[in-house]
């Protein structure tokens, strides 16, 4: 069991391997909390691709770049032309780069759930002192974990360049708070979705294929009818057809709770009375999407 | 390690388990049984993963219905089917494993390095596991069981898909699991002649009840029946019949039995070995006669003969002098040792090595012969 140092002046020759045989392990067995800490932060990396092969850190590093340019860019004429106020809201940032998001989503969440379920890999973690729970709570924390990393950058340099522009503090802060509120409720959301999604397929194809439908043929149908609502007069019914997809849900809610302007058509954004049954449908969706990741390893177990 | 006690698992339609009750010590344990007889329901009952309807387990004398989560700590599993992602390398695979099983990041580096170095993967573990054989990807699975240095492995037909040699392996890197690294081990499979030579006891089941559990060394007594075949000569145009007088007049023992139906059949002289001297004596025979002998080598009691009771036993050892009478010589599948690939790499093989051909178990096989 003793490994031998020689002085090195006795040359190289010296060294030898010796066979230690079997060790035991009597160290620390960390249980649960921590298998789980390890699977989330392991998925949170590799939803950017770290730890993983250099071609699956392409998509999402580049994705997260075009994120944050427009940010830059705008800081940059911000600070340039000495601007007293952003030329966006905070919480209208993730609305106008919904498509990036939308497509981030889109591949890295089949690649969190699918890859284990298509290389049967879940029985691996369920023969071990993880449990059901655990695994759903970890990728589903990391996939939101990592979408408030991918809306939550672009918003902080946006709030750094505007105090660097020597922009009012108070209100460029609250404006950062609750571009901040926006984007973890939109994590939670689309994070939820896209997990669900992925998750009813191993194959990962389709996983992206069904992702990418959801969210744009949701929105596609959801502003076309808004647009014809709005042009026939009904501003009341715009607000109900905007329940229906994932981001005017979240556009909906921050109108009608975090002071933004809606990109509804001709801005009719829910009040905060209709607000309320945007923040119910919107805590409905997560939860739910959990309760379905649970009945679906249910069935995958082992 | 693990005791059963008149355990039932039904579902709507199947009894996959019924009133089984078993007592498994230390060592190598086989599991036994058809496809479908419940083996992976055992495994997964014993893992805490699903409840028994009726009955009660006990793994490392923790009960699997109270305590799955410090079972499972305790003891490895190895899948059955392909559990491997092929884009990450053995090593980040089994570290992250380790981790799962709540090894601390240093701590899972290091067994993760010495464990790959156990089951025999050495500088091609940095490589995508994609690119591995099938023996390969069997090794890293093993691997991941065995991280976290559990008390107890449960192994679901781990030589599946195997060539021989990788087989031959696989066995004996199991049989070192118990004997080196001091880890028990539950090995399912449906293969009687691999479990013959690596358990220490045996479990046959079969429709979801116990058909017998015997230490191995009950199944296939130490009398031994060695085979050996050699060439003809110019001087004994018939070296086989040659050599049998010759035994004959030395006072060994020779069966009357063939091996029928098995290339060689004819030509193959089965004799009872009584110790350390019947080799010698067959030794300097063949060569006072001058003869090649082309093989020697072992044949023992199969425990395929829990499916053919008696009958083999009073036609002798081998599994095979039954000559004629049914489904004896070959098993009852059909699947005769002479399918086996085992048997062409012994042939060159002259020797004492054992060659225990394997017998598929053919389901309910025990009951046609009554």
């Amino acid at each position: 069991m003793s490994t031998e140092i020689r002085p090195t002046s006795t040359g190289p020759d010296a060294t030898r391997i010796h066979n230690i045989g079997y060790r035991n392990y009597d160290g620390a067995r960390l249980g649960r909390a921590y298998a789980r800490r390890s699977l989330f932060a392991q998925s949170l990396r590799g939803a950017y691709g770290l730890g993983r092969s250099a071609k699956s850190k392409v998509l999402p590093m580049i994705l997260f770049a075009v994120m944050c340019l427009p940010a830059a860019i705008i800081v940059a004429v911000a600070v340039a032309t000495d601007l007293k106020k952003l030329p966006l809201e905070y919480t209208n940032y993730a609305i106008f780069t919904q498509a990036i998001i939308g497509l981030y989503l889109a591949s890295q969440a089949p690649q969190s759930v699918s890859r284990d379920l298509r290389f049967k890999t879940v029985p691996l973690y369920f023969s071990r002192p993880i449990e059901r729970m655990d695994y759903v709570l970890a990728k589903y924390g990391a996939m939101a974990s990592a979408l408030f990393v991918l809306t939550g950058v672009p918003l902080v340099i946006l709030y750094v360049g505007s105090l660097l522009a020597k922009m009012d503090f108070v209100e460029q802060t609250k404006g950062f708070g609750q571009g901040l509120v926006s984007i973890t409720m939109l994590s939670l959301l689309f994070g939820g979705i896209g997990l669900v999604m992925a998750a009813l397929t191993p194959r990962r194809g389709f996983g992206v294929a069904a992702v990418i439908a959801t969210l744009t043929i949701s929105y596609g149908a959801v502003s076309i009818l808004q647009a014809i609502a709005s042009s026939v007069g009904e501003d009341a019914a715009v607000k109900w057809i905007g329940l229906f997809s994932p981001i005017t849900l979240i556009d909906g809610l921050q109108t009608a709770f975090l002071g933004a302007t809606s990109s509804f058509p001709a801005g009719a954004g829910p009040s905060a009375g209709v607000g309320v049954i945007y923040l119910l449908v919107v805590l409905g969706l997560v939860f739910g999407s959990y309760a379905v990741l649970m009945s679906r390893y249910r069935k995958v177990g082992l | 390690m693990i005791a059963t006690e008149s355990l039932s698992k039904r579902f709507p339609r199947v009894t996959a388990l019924d009133r089984l009750s078993l007592d498994i010590g230390p060592g190598v344990t086989g599991l036994v049984g058809a496809n479908g007889a419940g083996k992976s329901t055992m495994i997964k009952i014993l893992l805490g993963l699903s409840p028994a309807t009726e009955g009660r387990a006990e793994v490392l004398g923790l009960d699997v219905a109270t305590s799955g989560g410090a079972i499972r700590e305790r003891v490895g599993y190895m899948p059955e089917h392909d559990c491997l992602p092929p884009d990450v390398s053995a090593t980040e695979f089994v570290v992250h494993m380790a981790r799962m099983s709540g090894l601390p990041a240093t701590a899972a580096r290091e067994r993760t390095a010495d464990t790959l170095r156990h089951v025999g993967l050495y500088e091609e573990r940095y490589r995508p596991i994609g690119g591995y054989s099938t023996g390969m990807k069997q090794r890293v699975k093993l691997a991941q069981a065995l991280v976290h240095d559990p008390q107890l492995v449960l192994l679901d037909e781990p030589t599946n898909g195997l060539d021989p040699v990788g087989r031959d392996e696989m066995l004996g890197l199991i049989r070192r699991v118990y004997t080196d690294f001091g880890i028990s081990v539950l090995v399912t499979s449906h293969l009687l002649g691999e479990l013959e030579r690596t358990c220490d006891h045996v479990v046959v089941i079969d429709g979801g009840t116990l058909l017998r559990s015997s230490s191995t060394s009950d199944f296939t007594q130490t009398t031994t029946t060695l085979a050996v075949e050699v060439t003809d000569t110019d001087t004994h145009p018939d070296g086989t019949r040659a050599l049998r007088e010759a035994l004959s007049a030395t006072g060994v023992t020779i069966h009357a039995g063939s091996e029928e139906g098995l290339p060689g059949a004819g030509h193959i002289l089965l004799i009872e070995a009584k110790g350390e001297e019947t080799y010698d004596t067959v030794r300097d025979t063949v060569a006072g006669l001058g003869l090649g002998l082309v093989r020697m080598e072992q044949r023992r009691h199969h425990i395929a003969e829990v499916f053919r009771p008696r009958q083999a036993e009073a036609d002798g050892p081998g599994g095979s002098g039954s000559g004629g009478s049914g489904p004896g010589g070959n098993g009852p599948g059909g699947n005769g040792p002479g399918s086996d690939g085992t048997r062409a790499a012994g042939a060159t093989t002259v020797g004492a090595d054992e060659h225990a051909s394997d017998y598929a178990l053919q389901k309910g096989g025990a009951r046609d012969e009554h």
